[in-house]
């Protein structure tokens, strides 16, 4: 693995992305979705990278998380350049460092939600019963310990997505990626989720990326990444006025 | 993972029986088709095999299975008797007759005359009665498919008269035999009564059974009695095979029940192909949702052949079972007596659903594999 340093980087840089340009083919054109992105992902903050759709921030999250090849530049993720990485040991850093949290939960609907909440732990070779126990210790921190046993159907909106939290944080990824946690939920749920977050992903050694555009919780983050036609227009604390 | 795969196929009840009836429906089409195949071309040798003390055949050259046979002079039996190695060696006369019953109706039957002295011709097992009623005048043995045919109405056969070639014969006993391929009636008599039953030409001498002396061979025997009689001869084996081939090279059975055989793998492809291909699409964001977690590829393909192997493995137990119980459960019909399940069978099946599981997987996984773990963001 390279670990050596990106010219630039913040020592306390969890993410330390440089030059990152992405192009996409359609048909005979190519499209270019981010132009030369300069960022860094600061451990100890909640991150929020926010755009208008097709802004370019779900492309920009997944090369910064590892699951997108850029087309240019370099991404480091607690120092180890990933994209220098073989496929098969990309996979595995995804695997013990990253937590994600997608939009539409997708859990696996024939196993019950401890089962799912333990899925990067079965994947890393956990036996079962460990994996299953370790998992209702994370649903218990949640408030939804007693549903451990019920299948996602069984649950409500809010708890699968809880249980989408769990399996994120379970096996105690340094890097958390969310996208558009709250898209679905009402403003006072959403709060509480953003609020569930911070309490359990945000930890000085930690770093919580999230992809939104939901205005209700911008006041929540540490800071804002504004993107716009695949360039930052703004990088802060709070969000611009114009926006 | 494994785990995980088996509760995602199994969790999906709808698909998951889908894949398996495709599968056991593929493996009965299949198992069973294919089994009465080879039953039923065996029938050809059914002659053969009721024949059971006869090392070597000795027939006319012209001659091909014991249906289709070309009468010989009744001197090739001293001929045949005279070459060394020769045991011993026994008329057979295999001929067409018809019979009136009881009832009046009028039925084909087959007339083989059996050695006078030994019996040796007969079937191994009596169903009914005992060999030695053969001894007694007029007396024929009446083979179980007969029974069937000529006493439907469930009456006990022994000590009925019939009525053959305006002679007179009682059935005296049953006799266990493997029915011919075409279901024939047969009736078993000594060789001098046969000769009475079956008026015909000059020479009627059908067969002449040989067995061979101890230290030699059936195939060294047969090769000296042609060289020294004109005749030909088969060994037991030659003769049962060559009875098979007649069926095999003169009926379009081959290529009836390979239609049935080759639809039941395009059954399989078919039901399983879109089955697995659906259900691979509905738990693609599953799948991709797993592969940006940090689950490699390899891994995917190892869940895809678990869940693969599963249904393999259940539904083509299910088939083979089914056909099993298909065949236990019509053997007292006559048309399926005897008949069994080689070995060789169920691993042409089971080789036919592991390739029906390959070119359904392989298909179906390609578009598992294709998928960007980005995906699961979009």
């Amino acid at each position: 693995m390279d670990t050596t340093s990106i010219g630039g980087c913040a020592p306390e840089a969890a993410i330390c992305a440089r030059g990152i340009t992405r192009d996409f083919e359609a048909g005979q054109t190519t499209i270019r979705v981010l132009h030369g992105i300069d960022t860094d992902i600061r451990s100890g903050e909640l991150t929020y990278v926010v755009g208008e759709s097709g802004s370019g921030k779900t492309t920009l999250i997944s090369i910064m998380c590892g699951i997108l090849y850029p087309t240019e530049g370099e991404v480091k993720v607690f120092g180890t350049d990933i994209y220098k990485l073989t496929d098969t040991e990309l996979v595995n850093f995804r695997l013990k460092n990253i937590g994600f949290i997608f939009q539409q939960y997708n859990l696996i609907p024939s196993i019950d939600a401890a089962a799912n909440a333990a899925v990067p732990l079965i994947a890393q070779g956990v036996p079962l019963a460990e994996a299953r126990e370790r998992a209702k210790v994370l649903l218990d921190k949640l408030n939804i310990g007693n549903q451990a046993d019920k299948l996602p159907r069984q649950l409500s909106g809010g708890q699968q997505q809880r249980v989408a939290i769990a399996r994120a944080l379970v096996h105690e990824p340094r890097l958390v990626v969310c996208d558009e946690p709250t898209a679905a939920l009402d403003a006072r749920s959403g709060r509480r989720v953003m609020d569930l977050l911070r309490e359990v992903a945000v930890a000085p050694d930690r770093a919580c990326i999230i992809v939104t555009h939901d205005n209700r919780i911008f006041d929540l983050a540490d800071r804002i990444i504004v993107l716009e036609d695949g360039r930052i227009t703004h990088d802060g604390t709070e969000m611009p006025d114009d926006h | 993972m494994l785990w995980i795969a088996i509760r995602m196929l199994t969790g999906d009840s709808q698909k998951f029986y889908g894949l398996l009836f495709g599968i056991a429906f593929s493996t009965l089409l299949i198992t069973q088709q294919m089994t009465i195949f080879v039953n039923l071309v065996e029938r050809g040798a059914s002659g053969v095999y009721n024949a059971p003390e006869a090392e070597v055949w000795v027939m006319d050259p012209v001659s091909r299975t014991t249906d289709v046979s070309y009468a010989m002079p009744s001197t090739a039996l001293d001929k045949v008797r005279s070459v060394p190695g020769v045991e011993w060696a026994v008329p057979h006369l295999r001929a067409q007759a018809n019979v009136r019953t009881a009832d009046g109706d009028l039925e084909g039957v087959a007339v083989i005359g059996v050695d006078d002295a030994t019996l040796i011709g007969l079937p191994k097992r009596m169903a009914t009665g005992d060999k030695n009623v053969l001894f007694a005048p007029d007396t024929v043995v009446i083979d179980d498919v007969g029974v069937t045919r000529l006493f439907s109405n469930g009456a006990s056969p022994l000590g009925e008269r019939l009525e053959l070639n305006d002679q007179r014969a009682v059935i005296r006993g049953i006799a266990d035999a493997i029915p011919s391929f075409t279901s024939t009636v047969v009736l078993y008599t000594r060789y001098s009564n046969a000769l009475n039953f079956v008026p015909g030409t000059r020479n009627r001498l059908s067969f002449v059974l040989v067995g061979i002396s101890p230290g030699q061979t059936a195939e060294g025997v047969a090769a000296r009695i042609e060289k020294e009689t004109g005749l030909k001869a088969e060994t037991r084996k030659e003769f049962a095979r060559a009875g098979v081939d007649f069926i095999i090279q003169n009926t379009g059975i081959p290529t009836n029940f390979g239609i049935t055989v080759f639809l039941g793998f395009v059954v399989g492809v078919a039901i399983v192909g879109l089955t697995f291909s659906l259900f691979l699409r509905d738990n693609i964001k599953q799948f991709g949702a797993l592969k940006a977690i940090g689950v490699t590829n390899s891994r995917i393909v190892q869940m895809v052949g678990v869940q693969a192997g599963l249904v393999g493995m259940i539904g083509y137990s299910l088939g083979v079972v089914g056909t099993v119980a298909f065949i236990k459960g019509f053997g007292s019909n006559p048309f399926f007596k005897g008949f069994y399940i080689p070995w060789q069978i169920p691993l042409i099946s089971l080789a036919a659903v592991v390739v029906i599981l390959a070119i359904t997987g392989f298909i179906a996984i390609r578009s598992v594999l294709r998928t960007e773990p980005a995906a699961v963001f979009r």
